[in-house]
């Protein structure tokens, strides 16, 4: 299967975003990740905080 | 001397019932969990079991052993009637014969039935769809997915078909974390330009989820979360059918009807996984003189009324607010029965309604989630406890799903280098527009994609495993 290409255009048009080769390098990127992790652990104690 | 019965060992049954023996002196008091497993699964870790990514018994444990260290009565069989005024349950026993446990206080945790006959032919047990919904179903369907890998190994163009397989099914998270572990899979094996991989759901529109979908501050704007559901799917290639009801499945052929169309339209698959409407567990309520009172007491789906605003249902979505959601879950009638977790007869939806032209309903029904059960089945916990240890006389511990958050990690790739998985935190989980301009506060509110949303599933699977085993410490993890 191709990607986008099969996707109809107006499809496209309704949220068309996709991610270039820097974000693509984000996501798996260690040290980047190291801190994400660490950021969604706050604030998923933050949802628990106001939850409690 | 109390007698507190829970019946299912799922998050909400376990969380309960662990919660109940460190609050209720083991000399005085019992806890009793009635269950037909044998072995507590983690459900959510299933989502790799189906496509062969983990062995099915490392979400798995014995049950027995953790009752018999905490002191709590283990029954090994399936409730089948609720006496409500003689107060006890009876019991088909997995061994053979049947069981009567007496309880003062009683709570129903028993999950959903996975109502596959409500689409002919959907299931793998009398149909022609896979499923992740129970332990045995996810090893059977990882090894159906892996029959389709070899087709495309040796050349062959696959068509799989994931989502949901009732118009009003909910645990489209599950389904979104299957199709998005299909296409890694296959994207790591070299093998994703073989596969054709379609989405159909009765979503109104990818990223509902049944919580009405959500929004997101992202780089200083406000984003509607369709936005990153459409993209992560476009990324792989997959392509989408939302508002979608299936009504019937034959070998290879998924009928279904829009919100747009009656006209049933096909969708051909090699492999499917479609996610069954959720109904509550076939218990009977039976009175003293032997009435049959299971529809006075249950919702229609038969899950089970607690106090809930059951009237709200008719006012239209327009008007549903947060106070229609329970607080206590505790039944009404019968004021020494609970229900936790799944087994709840929600008030109504949190998407907006739709259905087909002539008319069959089309709407996520709302997801009720390991978190939620688990905080539930807690809150369920401590009313009980209080009021046993004298404490109080009413149910005073809450916990509305409009005061609650809810986090969420949908594994999209299982590797612990290339891996990925969204990480979604809401709060509150029904929307609440009189109080914030978006429905949630966007403060608590946000999603992410990312290697690092793996490795928190990853632990989390772990963490959550400790805890339902009742280890040192249990209780300092959170719901
Ligand atoms: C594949 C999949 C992936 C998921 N992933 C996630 C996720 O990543 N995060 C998340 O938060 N949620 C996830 N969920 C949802 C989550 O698993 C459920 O919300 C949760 O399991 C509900 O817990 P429960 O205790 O209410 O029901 P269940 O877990 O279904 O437990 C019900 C229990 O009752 C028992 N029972 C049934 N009938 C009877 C009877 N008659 N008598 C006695 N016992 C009975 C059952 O055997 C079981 O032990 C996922 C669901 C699926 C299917």
């Amino acid at each position: 299967m191709k990607k986008v290409k099969f996707v109809p255009y107006s499809q496209l048009g309704d949220a068309w975003m996709e991610p270039q080769s820097f974000a693509r390098f984000t996501r798996t990127c260690v040290i980047w990740q190291l801190f994400k992790f660490a950021r969604y652990n706050l604030q998923i104690i933050k949802v628990l905080a106001k939850g409690h | 001397m109390a007698k507190v019965v829970v019946l299912g060992s799922g998050f909400a049954g376990q969380t309960a019932a662990l919660n109940l023996r460190k609050s209720l002196k083991k000399k005085d008091h019992e806890v009793t969990v009635i269950t037909p497993n044998k072995k507590f699964g983690y459900v959510p870790s299933w989502v790799w079991v189906g496509v062969g990514k983990m062995d099915v018994s490392e979400t798995q444990f014995d049950l027995a052993p953790v009752y018999k260290k905490k002191g709590i009565n283990y029954v090994n069989g399936l409730a089948k009637e609720v006496h409500v005024e003689e107060q006890f349950v009876t019991v088909d026993l997995l061994d053979g014969g049947s069981e009567k446990v007496e309880y003062d206080y009683l709570i129903n945790a028993t999950g959903p039935r996975l109502a596959y006959d409500m689409t002919e032919g959907l299931g793998p047990d009398h149909g022609h769809t896979v499923s992740i919904c129970t332990p045995n179903h996810a090893a059977e369907a990882g090894e159906e997915y892996l029959k389709m890998v070899e087709r495309m190994e040796k050349g062959e163009t696959v068509k799989m078909l994931i989502g949901t397989g009732h118009g009003m099914a909910t645990c489209q998270g599950a389904g979104f974390e299957y199709i998005h572990n299909i296409a890694f899979d296959l994207e790591q094996r070299g093998l994703l330009d073989k596969a054709q991989i379609k989405w159909i759901s009765n979503e109104r529109m990818l990223g509902d989820f049944g919580v009405g979908g959500m929004v997101i501050g992202k780089a200083g704007h406000i984003v509607s979360g369709k936005i990153f559901a459409e993209a992560s799917f476009m990324e792989q290639g997959i392509e989408w059918i939302t508002g979608a009801a299936v009504t019937k499945v034959e070998a290879g052929k998924a009928h279904y009807k829009t919100v747009e169309s009656s006209e049933v339209q096909t969708e051909e698959f090699d492999f499917a996984m479609l996610i069954p409407a959720f109904a509550g567990v076939p218990i009977k309520y039976i009175t003293k003189d032997g009435s049959d009172i299971t529809g006075d007491l249950c919702a229609p789906n038969g899950m089970l009324k607690v106090d809930a605003d059951y009237s709200s249902a008719p006012r239209g979505f327009d008007n549903w607010r947060k106070e229609d959601w329970p607080l206590t879950y505790q039944n009404q009638t019968y004021k020494n029965i609970y229900a936790a977790g799944i087994s709840f007869a929600p008030p109504h939806p949190i998407s907006k309604p739709a259905a087909s032209p002539d008319g069959t309903p089309i709407v996520a029904s709302p997801p009720r989630t390991g978190m939620a059960a688990g905080i539930i089945g807690h809150v369920v916990a401590m009313s009980v406890a209080d009021i046993v240890n004298g404490k109080s006389s009413e149910p005073e511990h809450t916990a509305s799903m409009g005061d609650f958050g809810a986090a969420c990690v949908a594994s999209m790739g299982k590797s612990m280098t290339r891996g990925s998985a969204a990480v979604i935190a809401m709060y509150p989980v029904v929307p609440n527009y009189e109080k914030y301009e978006y429905g949630r506060d966007m403060d608590a509110t946000f999603g992410d994609q990312g290697l690092a949303g793996h490795w928190l599933k990853a632990l989390l699977h772990h963490l959550f495993i400790y805890k339902m085993k009742g280890k040192f410490g249990w209780w300092l993890i959170p719901d």
